[in-house]
């Protein structure tokens, strides 16, 4: 029900929708474009003659005698064996999801359930460590891990991604927990429960939201990172945001800059429909640090 | 909780961060002080039939045995920190006593590595935190004002900017606005200049980093807000308006007060993320006109052909310093906080 306060005269409406429209051109404009002209070839999508190139793929007609192609396509996934990335993304990303979980929510758990004073300071540790740039903590593991052989490994990077995901999965799933009312845990504990059965018959019953909301953020972090894994993968264990960023100086010279454009829209593809399925939980997530304080 | 419970539940978790946390700041800070061992010359007799001359030559099977042996390299002290690549005190001392004016000596500062990334950084978190703060309250006001069917298509499309990759995100708008882009070209017939190119000046390079900078944030700002927005209660609204408030005195004295622990929320973890801005210099190629202090330490680490550990060793820990500098006021608040908690 719209209440007076809410009654807004035709000119501020226009104005603020054609503020939103206006928005959403600039938001969603580069990804539609970019998805359209990754099936068209180079002259197409990086035309000097006329930008409606791209629009009708002139030059892709004439090359390809189609006015779509899934040459950058091919090229990305077969010739440059793509899909290797794609699969070690699948493993990290898939690891470090499972592993920053099941540690974060043994940490969050005890955190939300500790009135000592040192739990307080364990979230402001965590808050600095937050702070800190990746790239700063892979300057000290880098000459560490060459000494014990250790660089170059998915595990490695597995174990550092979980590491630097894991102040903001406890101070997540900590405010979460927060949200279980004590009684529950408290009353198995007076039926004779220890306190890891009482998390484990109580508490993990009722957690899954808020471990789903946190879990899709450490998949974001793992999936979108480019800091660590540039620097700690080996040439053959590097995922897909990596091999992006080394496909753009080798293609560039070889003129096939639509390899480059169709593995980032392969890599996007995974992250439009995360926002897709799980817009709700994302934005819950995104606000649950701001409201809750 | 008891303490040996607490313990064996935090275990694991705390174990990942002391490791790989707090070890690699130990690591970073042994590593700057020390550099990288110079080669190992040994003096060779080339003698032809008329005359014997010497030369020197890199003994390159003593340089790589030495550098197995120790390969933290040798001992410098602080000498790192003050070379011209960091902090660069005697060059910038010659600066200040060469240059006339204020605008000459940053002129001249520009051109030592560290304070030209220092400068970008600062610029750009800067002025991409209040822009997107502000950008993001106006787009959450809007999408407030939409009819209930079409806000979740909306904050879905809205979404994307922030959840796509930095990297990607980045390389899919410098592919608009290169030269031969969509956007490129449109500008270069606009101002009729066939060599007009956003990566050639130094500002438009900037200015270009930092709208990408405000394009990956805003949403974030945006969702935070539009949350917010739904929790200020009309009943105070309608009052206000009784009064004869406008519409842009209600926003500006009933809705923005309801925002501004947000705007402190949000101000927070702006600082952080862009201080570590880094993905866009690569996505946009733009090393050569803007540099932050994330991408020189990434680039001690993989840009030439030996790595310079103690280098980027140096520079991380000055970053570290900087987000703890900036993180101050955020530190001492809540400490201030605590203690009126347990007084």
């Amino acid at each position: 029900m719209a209440s007076v306060a809410q009654r807004r005269s035709p000119g501020l409406i226009f104005f603020s929708t054609a503020f939103i429209v206006f928005w959403l051109m600039i938001a969603t404009g580069p990804f539609i474009w970019t998805v359209w002209g990754s099936f068209k070839v180079q002259g197409d999508f990086f035309s000097k003659t006329d930008w409606r190139y791209a629009l009708y793929g002139v030059r892709t007609i004439t090359e390809t005698g189609d006015a779509f192609t899934g040459n950058g396509y091919f090229g990305a996934w077969i010739q440059q064996e793509f899909w290797r990335n794609a699969f070690n993304t699948v493993i990290v990303v898939t690891f470090t999801v499972i592993i920053s979980l099941t540690m974060g929510t043994l940490g969050g758990y005890a955190l939300a359930r500790s009135g000592f004073r040192y739990a307080f300071w364990l979230l402001m540790a965590a808050l600095v460590f937050r702070a800190m740039p990746h790239i700063t903590l892979v300057s000290g593991y880098l000459l560490p891990f060459f000494e014990w052989n250790l660089w170059g490994h998915l595990p490695t990077t597995i174990i550092v991604l979980v590491a630097i995901n894991q102040p903001f999965t406890l101070w997540m799933l900590h405010s979460f927990f927060l949200n279980i009312p004590k009684d529950m845990d408290e009353s198995a504990l007076v039926d004779g429960c220890t306190r890891l059965q009482a998390f484990r018959h109580v508490i993990i019953p009722v957690m899954w939201p808020g471990v789903i909301t946190t879990g899709l953020f450490s998949f974001l972090l793992a999936y979108n990172d480019f800091a660590v894994t540039s620097v700690l993968l080996s040439q053959e264990n590097q995922t897909m945001v990596p091999k992006i960023a080394s496909f753009l100086g080798t293609v560039r010279q070889q003129g096939q800059v639509m390899f480059a454009v169709a593995a980032v829209v392969s890599a996007m593809v995974p992250l439009f429909f995360l926002v897709l399925f799980f817009q709700r939980q994302i934005v819950s997530g995104l606000t649950t640090g701001a409201v809750k304080g | 909780m008891k303490h040996k419970t607490f313990f064996w539940f935090i275990l694991p978790s705390l174990a990942a961060m002391l490791l790989f946390i707090a070890m690699p700041l130990v690591s970073v800070t042994i590593q700057s002080l020390f550099v990288e061992h110079d080669q190992v010359l040994v003096e060779v007799e080339n003698c032809t039939p008329f005359k014997c001359e010497s030369s020197v030559a890199v003994d390159q099977e003593a340089t790589a045995a030495l550098r197995e042996e120790r390969p933290l390299g040798q001992f410098n002290g602080l000498g790192t920190y003050t070379n011209r690549s960091h902090l660069a005190f005697p060059e910038v001392r010659e600066a200040w006593n060469a240059s006339g004016s204020l605008h000459d000596f940053g002129a001249r500062l520009m051109n030592l590595p560290f304070y030209k990334a220092l400068a970008f950084t600062i610029t750009y978190t800067a002025v991409v935190t209040p822009f997107v703060i502000v950008l993001g309250l106006a787009i959450a006001l809007g999408v407030n004002a939409l009819p209930q069917l079409v806000k979740g298509p909306t904050i879905f499309c809205s979404l994307l900017p922030m959840i796509v990759t930095p990297l990607i995100g980045s390389l899919i708008l410098f592919w608009m606005v290169d030269a031969d882009g969509i956007l490129g070209a449109a500008l270069q017939r606009i101002f009729d200049d066939d060599q007009l190119s956003l990566k050639a000046s130094h500002s438009l390079t900037w200015i270009m980093l930092i709208v990408y900078g405000i394009w990956h944030s805003a949403p974030f700002s945006f969702i935070v807000f539009y949350a917010g927005l739904q929790t200020v209660p009309q009943e105070t609204l309608e009052a206000a308006q009784i009064d004869g408030a406008t519409r842009w005195q209600r926003v500006r004295y009933v809705v923005v007060p309801y925002m501004t622990p947000l705007v402190v929320f949000i101000t927070l973890m702006q600082l952080m993320d862009n201080f570590r801005v880094f993905e866009p210099i690569v996505g946009f190629s733009a090393s050569a006109k803007a540099t932050s202090l994330s991408w020189i330490i990434f680039n001690d680490l993989r840009g030439g052909d030996i790595q310079l550990f103690g280098s980027a060793a140096a520079t991380s820990l000055l970053t570290i310093l900087g987000v703890v500098v900036l993180l101050m006021p955020v530190l001492i608040r809540t400490w201030q906080e605590f203690g009126r908690k347990v007084v």
